[in-house]
């Protein structure tokens, strides 16, 4: 009998699960003001969505018998954020080698591919879903801050970053783009050096050039011109094995490496090119000049007098941690919180990224404090959901709420950056996601300790 | 006799201290409510709060038309103002020695703390041993000397450590097993040696204490006797033994967070405050049994091991478990927004809007000891003030004005509109050094000052 019992209670679940499996990403929200981003908000409208997909957007629709219905009254839409730098799914703990996946050994790795790596049980993903956070770049390097590199030195090209959901059971069904970018770092002539308050500015540091330069400058020239020239030597031998591959010579074997770069070559996939200091976003720009590849800039702290050239090439920029201290000692307490509006003013083009996978659920909150320092509010939105989209070239699949794109959508009771704002549902590609991970359920276990 | 006292409290008197009044302001106390109105700051000290107060002739008026006002920001944890390092890590018990020798007026880090609020903070011992050394409350008076900085009458503390760090020595790179360990391995490399380093120690101190306290009663009695040896190192702990130094204790999981509890019942001390204290929530009865506080971070999680049962609901249950609440930063970053880290609070577990400010204002003042003095927006109180540009616990807003004991300290309006003198004195003191070096002076001494 209670084996019965439990049988026929499977059943009707496996039945349920059959009922929902066509409908659980088809519903209707009605009553409800759209924040497209893209375009003026629509107040009290409704909006269908059907296989994931938005499928319509009007001030009635009427739903088919059946369908399941969402009020929204007193609620916003919006579409979900997109982090533009971490690791997200390949680093667990940051401090624990084991659980960090990012920094293979190699100088030159094109062919890696973060996707493969990402693990869908990762607890980040759950927390970061909670605070509207439904898609990432995950890269390959140890640049998103999860993790350290690995056994070897630095390296130039660390692989492929994916563009993923924060949802799903596989890596698979949460690839939004499998190459997103190939992520480079670019070298830099100097480091970091001051106390506590950051580094002596160049052109002090430059003062103090004569000593410097006889030595430690010299050689740090040296090297940093040897990198670049070993990066434009690999770009070089990949244009070759492009042209005898199109050749199509008897007995061609194919190289992974170099065979990973013909997208970068063709200007389909572009290059995400880490540079913090203005000269480095110089050389970058010219080294993209040269080797006719797209890029975009990851991380830099500053704008320095590049924003004509940046401007004038389109190169878009992600913008790391506005809640950050300035760069040199002797620069505005502000530096890095205004450092966004400088961005928006010279006309460049960015996203944000929170380069870390701890801190990617505070995204909005690192917007929000850009707006503080000058930033127009509906900018600062649209550098976490519609401009890194466009970026990383999946804007007709995300980053607004538009017709046609993948429902992606935060459901909120007020302006999804601030910090007082509560979030009453989640979906990705139209599947509603739990609000509850690690951390709830933690909080829920010891609210019930007597 | 009186006529010399008041002399020398003239002399006492800060001559900057002046009357101030601010004007048109929300004012949320944190002791009784949000009042609109004004307040009136006299002789560094509140005198005055309300929606109609008796403005002194004479007085300097701040109008805060559409700003609000909060107490002056009090960090729990925090290592700027260190000339140095601040972790001697060389010994399990450091307690001999004192942050109160290295404080550093100069570091930047006092600056960019006060442009966010920030009036008072504790300045602790790193955490690379059980028992660390000894700590200092400091006023964020940006200008004046070491001493100047002392928060004067605070009472002394003493940093106390567990958990990863402290084991950390213990466990060489290499390995505890390695043929040759690249580092002597320091005890403890476990928890339980943990537990025992404190243990010993405290033994070692009631010895001590016994051994003056056995003294003391013979002179009180009139006995000549050779006072016992002085020992720096055991001279705090019999300190905290008798209640006279506060014990700030670094922890993150449940278990040592327990145990400490049990060896301070055991010898007869109390724990003033447990720092980090990320599964305080686990065992948040206990906390409050022993009448420790808990100073937390809002969101740090699984950049360690020891962290990853780290939950952002961690401050709203402590208070619901009747513990003393503040949130701290650690970090010199961290500390700049540390309302929008209380308001975290809000977001994360439902705090109310009082008990989220209280976190980083009343709170922590009340965890060192010094509420009579700062922490809330109550005549007779410190004029300790923060002046913002929206509701502070919003990620919007921004510091515009910081008063400590009346005196303005940060100006956001005076560091925009001197921006640019400031860049001009930079570039008069850049050229004047490229003069010195193009005349051969190279930078040298002897091209200087005539």
């Amino acid at each position: 009998m209670k084996r019965y019992g439990i049988l026929l209670g499977c059943s009707i679940a496996a039945l349920a699960g059959t009922a929902w499996a066509g409908t659980n990403d088809t519903f209707l929200i009605r009553d409800v003001d759209v924040y497209p981003v893209t375009a003026k908000e629509m107040k009290g409208v409704s909006v269908l969505i059907q296989d994931g997909k938005i499928a319509e957007i009007a001030a009635k629709i009427v739903a088919p018998k059946g369908m399941r219905i969402l009020d929204g009254k007193g609620l916003r839409v919006y579409p979900g954020m997109i982090d533009s730098a971490t690791n997200l799914g390949l680093a667990e703990i940051s401090s624990v080698r084991e659980s960090v996946d990012t920094g293979e050994l190699g100088d030159f790795m094109p062919q890696l591919r973060a996707l493969v790596a990402v693990n869908p049980e990762s607890e980040h993903f759950g927390a970061v879903r909670v605070n509207g956070i439904t898609s990432a770049i995950t890269l390959p390097g140890g640049g998103g801050g999860g993790g350290g590199r690995g056994g070897g030195r630095a390296q130039s090209i660390s692989g492929q970053a994916a563009l993923i959901h924060t949802s799903g059971f596989t890596w698979e069904e949460m690839e939004i783009s499998r190459s997103a970018a190939v992520q480079l770092t670019f070298p830099s002539m100097g480091g970091r050096g001051g106390r506590g308050g950051g580094g002596v500015p160049p052109e002090v540091a430059d003062l103090f050039g004569e000593a410097g330069a006889a030595a430690g400058g010299a050689n740090a020239r040296r090297n940093y011109e040897d990198t670049i020239s070993r990066i434009n030597q690999f770009f070089d031998s990949a244009r070759q094995y492009k042209a005898t591959k199109a050749a199509k010579p008897a007995g061609f074997v194919p190289d992974l490496k170099l065979e990973a770069m013909i997208p970068v070559l063709d200007g389909k996939t572009p290059l995400a090119v880490s540079a913090s200091q203005a000269d480095a976003i110089h050389d970058a720009i010219q080294f993209a000049d040269k080797q006719h590849v797209k890029i975009v800039i990851m991380g830099p702290r500053e704008l320095g007098n590049v924003g004509p050239e940046l401007k004038s090439h389109n190169i878009p920029v992600i913008l790391g941690r506005v809640l950050a201290l300035p760069e040199h000692e002797d620069d505005s307490y502000d530096a890095a919180m205004a450092l966004p509006t400088q961005f928006y003013k010279a006309g460049v083009k960015f996203a944000f990224g929170t380069f870390t996978n701890e801190f990617v659920r505070n995204l909005p909150f690192q917007a929000a404090a850009a707006v503080g320092f000058g930033l127009p509010a509906d900018e600062a939105l649209k550098a976490v959901t519609i401009y890194p989209a466009e970026i990383w070239g999946q804007s007709d699949k995300v980053g607004s709420v538009e017709k046609g794109k993948w429902a992606d959508l935060m459901i909120t009771n007020g302006d999804p950056l601030e910090i007082q704002t509560k979030i009453a549902h989640i979906y990705i590609k139209g599947k509603e996601v739990e609000l509850s991970n690690k951390q709830t359920r933690l909080y829920d276990k010891y609210m019930g300790r007597q | 006799m009186r006529k010399l006292l008041v002399a020398a409290l003239a002399t006492l008197a800060p001559v900057w201290a002046q009357t101030i009044v601010i004007r048109n302001a929300t004012i949320m106390t944190v002791t009784h409510g949000t009042v609109k109105g004004s307040i009136v700051v006299k002789d560094g000290k509140i005198a005055e709060v309300g929606d109609k107060v008796m403005e002194p002739g004479g007085a300097t008026i701040i109008d805060a038309g559409g700003q609000y006002v909060i107490p002056g920001i009090i960090d729990c944890h925090s290592h700027i103002a260190g000339d140095g390092g601040i972790n001697e890590g060389s010994v399990s018990v450091s307690s001999m020695v004192d942050i109160r020798d290295i404080v550093n007026p100069e570091d930047f880090s006092i600056y960019r703390a006060l442009a966010g609020g920030v009036t008072t903070a504790n300045i602790l011992h790193g955490s690379a041993n059980s028992i660390g050394g000894q700590t200092v409350v400091l006023k964020m008076r940006w200008g004046k000397d070491a001493t100047g900085m002392i928060f004067e009458g605070a009472k002394p503390g003493i940093k106390f450590a567990l958990g990863e760090n402290v084991k950390r020595s213990g466990n060489p790179q290499g390995g505890r097993g390695a043929t040759t360990p690249a580092v002597q391995a320091r005890y403890p490399a476990t928890r339980m040696g943990v537990e025992d380093v404190i243990r010993e120690a405290f033994t070692e101190a009631k010895a001590y204490k016994a051994e003056w306290d056995d003294y003391n009663a013979k002179v009180a009695r009139g006995e000549h006797l050779i006072p016992p040896r002085k020992d720096l190192k055991l001279e705090p702990l019999k300190e905290v033994l008798e209640g006279t130094r506060y014990v700030h204790c670094h922890s993150y999981r449940s278990d040592e967070i327990l145990m400490l509890i049990r060896v301070a019942d055991e010898f007869g001390f109390k724990i003033r405050t447990f720092q980090h204290v990320l599964e305080g929530y686990k065992v948040g009865k206990e906390i409050a049994a022993h009448g420790a506080g808990g100073s937390t971070f809002s969101d740090w999680w699984d950049y360690k091991v020891e962290a990853a049962d780290a939950i952002p609901y961690n401050a709203a249950l402590m208070t619901k478990e009747g513990v003393v609440v503040s949130v701290n930063s650690d970090d010199a970053e961290l500390m700049r927004h540390l309302n929008t880290e209380a308001a975290k609070s809000m977001r994360y577990g439902g705090a109310s809007e009082t008990e989220a400010l209280a976190m980083v204002t009343l709170n922590p003042a009340k965890q060192l000891g010094i509420d009579n003095r700062v922490g809330s927006i109550d005549v007779g109180k410190d004029a300790d003030l923060v002046i913002y540009d929206k509701y502070p616990l919003s990620d919007y807003a921004k510091v515009q004005k910081v008063l400590i004991d009346g005196t303005v300290y940060f100006d956001r309006d005076k560091e925009v509109s001197g921006l640019a003198a400031k860049a001009a004195e930079k570039q008069k003191l850049v050229d004047k050094l490229k003069q010195q070096q193009t005349q051969g002076g190279r930078g040298g001494r002897g091209g200087r000052g005539q």
